[in-house]
């Protein structure tokens, strides 16, 4: 059974629909004892950092996913869950930056509304964008090749580590896939929301959940 | 590079579609997830589903038709039409909408863009804007109400920059001159728009051929451009379109 992680910051259908659609066993859950025993767990992307980090440490869940992914379980966030793999992020952060998993060093920072050049790019960062693979080989991304097209939609993002194996650009390059050792991953982008491509992303990750 | 979009937008009333939709090898022509299903296959890069009628009745089927969609589509969806209140808005976001589209309730009430904006985030929240040209000035459009048929006096351009900064987070720009007329999207009121604010603008009415769709992102300027007969009809698919676009040096997801 995969563990779609309900953090109580909004809907979760679609994400759990999607896995369902690739053949999953895929249940939407808040309780700890499903999620410590699940095969495998996707954090998905609701609501704003802080929020969700208060919610996940109430519900109990911040230290068991910590515990979690340092076993190896195969794992997937997506957007605020890349996120929240992160050291920290200031998305409604009070003063300092919030604490995530710390699963991936750095913090994580609103997307710039001008590049480096001062070109002026439209925050929050949404439709349809390109990844750049970085690093071939991933499970994660098998049958996707370069270039391939995903739904973002955010205004925060991952910052840059040995974690990345894919980039996108929009008004700076940021990551938009993350792998921690064999089997953590995280995608800025919806594969629930992405055609054909996003599924087999999904598809992947629940393939790669029945290898392990 | 984040590409342009291409949408189109499905009227519904009491969960079904209600223009004539001319689509072959359809189960159920008046069903909107399964013509939605149709589009994503032809590479649409979201959907809108406008509820045409929107009065307190029917408001429960189109909460059910966002449930549905939110189980059953695998891209963005928008639903517009009747929203009155931050209460209904949440409504339909915890169906499972991405966003929503709000037009008459704004400009009746602009707070509600901030309110809905800071309960559902910036990226959830299109206002909608029904513009026609002014008789007097050529270069100025006024917002209209009601389908088009009541004048507010508000100038289009300047309620665009209000709304975005408001909160919005796109601008849904209908063009009420253009729209059914097939003569292409009103590029002088999209361009005017879309260089007042910061947001994505999405165009709209008056699309009848291919080079419409070009002639809205490059001369119009708008980050997407929506259409809803040419493609229930059957007459162009998305695919065509996106392959013209790409033609025509737009970056399109294919």
């Amino acid at each position: 059974m995969i563990a779609v992680v309900d953090y109580h910051k909004g809907n979760l259908k679609s994400v759990e629909r999607g896995l369902i659609g690739v053949g999953a066993d895929a249940r939407i859950t808040d309780d700890p004892d499903v999620i410590r025993k699940a095969r495998a767990i996707v954090l998905p992307g609701v609501g704003a950092f802080t929020d969700a980090a208060n919610a996940m440490r109430e519900l109990n869940q911040m230290d068991l996913l910590r515990v979690r992914i340092a076993e190896g379980v195969p794992f997937l966030g997506i957007c605020l869950g890349l996120h929240l793999l992160c050291a920290g992020g200031e998305e409604h952060a009070q003063g300092k930056p919030t604490p995530g998993l710390g699963v991936i060093p750095g913090i994580v920072k609103a997307l710039p509304k001008v590049d480096a050049d001062g070109n002026a790019y439209k925050i929050p960062h949404v439709g349809w964008n390109s990844i750049e693979i970085k690093l071939q080989g991933s499970p994660l991304l098998k049958g996707i090749e370069d270039g391939e097209h995903f739904y973002f939609t955010h205004s925060y993002v991952a910052p840059d580590s040995f974690a990345t194996i894919a980039t996108t650009t929009h008004s700076m390059t940021f990551p938009s896939v993350v792998q921690w050792r064999q089997s953590c991953f995280g995608v800025q982008f919806h594969p629930e929301k992405s055609s054909d491509a996003g599924a087999q992303v999904l598809r992947n990750f629940v393939e790669f959940a029945h290898e392990v | 590079m984040l590409t342009k979009r291409v949408i189109p937008c499905m009227d519904v009333t009491d969960g079904r579609v209600v223009k004539g939709v001319n689509f072959v090898n359809l189960r159920d022509a008046g069903d909107p997830i399964e013509l939605a299903q149709r589009y994503d296959e032809q590479k649409a890069d979201e959907v809108i589903f406008l509820d045409i009628t929107a009065t307190s009745d029917d408001r429960a089927t189109t909460v059910e038709l966002a449930s549905r969609a939110s189980e059953e589509l695998h891209l963005p969806y928008t639903v517009g039409g009747g929203f009155r209140s931050v209460a209904d808005i949440r409504r339909m976001i915890a169906a499972g909408a991405d966003k929503v589209s709000v037009n008459s309730a704004a400009v009746k009430d602009p707070t509600l863009i901030t309110q809905a904006a800071e309960a559902f985030g910036t990226q959830a929240i299109i206002v909608a804007i029904d513009a026609k040209q002014r008789a007097d000035n050529p270069n100025k459009w006024e917002v209209y109400l009601a389908g088009g048929r009541t004048p507010t006096g508000i100038d289009a351009v300047e309620w665009a920059a209000e709304a975005a900064k408001r909160g919005a987070g796109e601008i849904l720009l209908t063009s009420m001159d253009r729209d059914g007329t097939r003569d292409g999207f009103d590029c002088a009121l999209t361009r005017a728009v879309a260089r007042a604010v910061d947001i994505p603008v999405i165009a709209s009415g008056g699309v009848g051929k291919l080079e419409h769709f070009a002639e809205g992102i490059i001369d119009g300027e708008a980050d997407a451009v929506l259409a809803a007969s040419v493609f229930h009809f059957g007459e162009l698919t998305i695919r065509q379109v996106k392959e013209y676009m790409r033609s025509q040096g737009i970056p399109v997801r294919l």
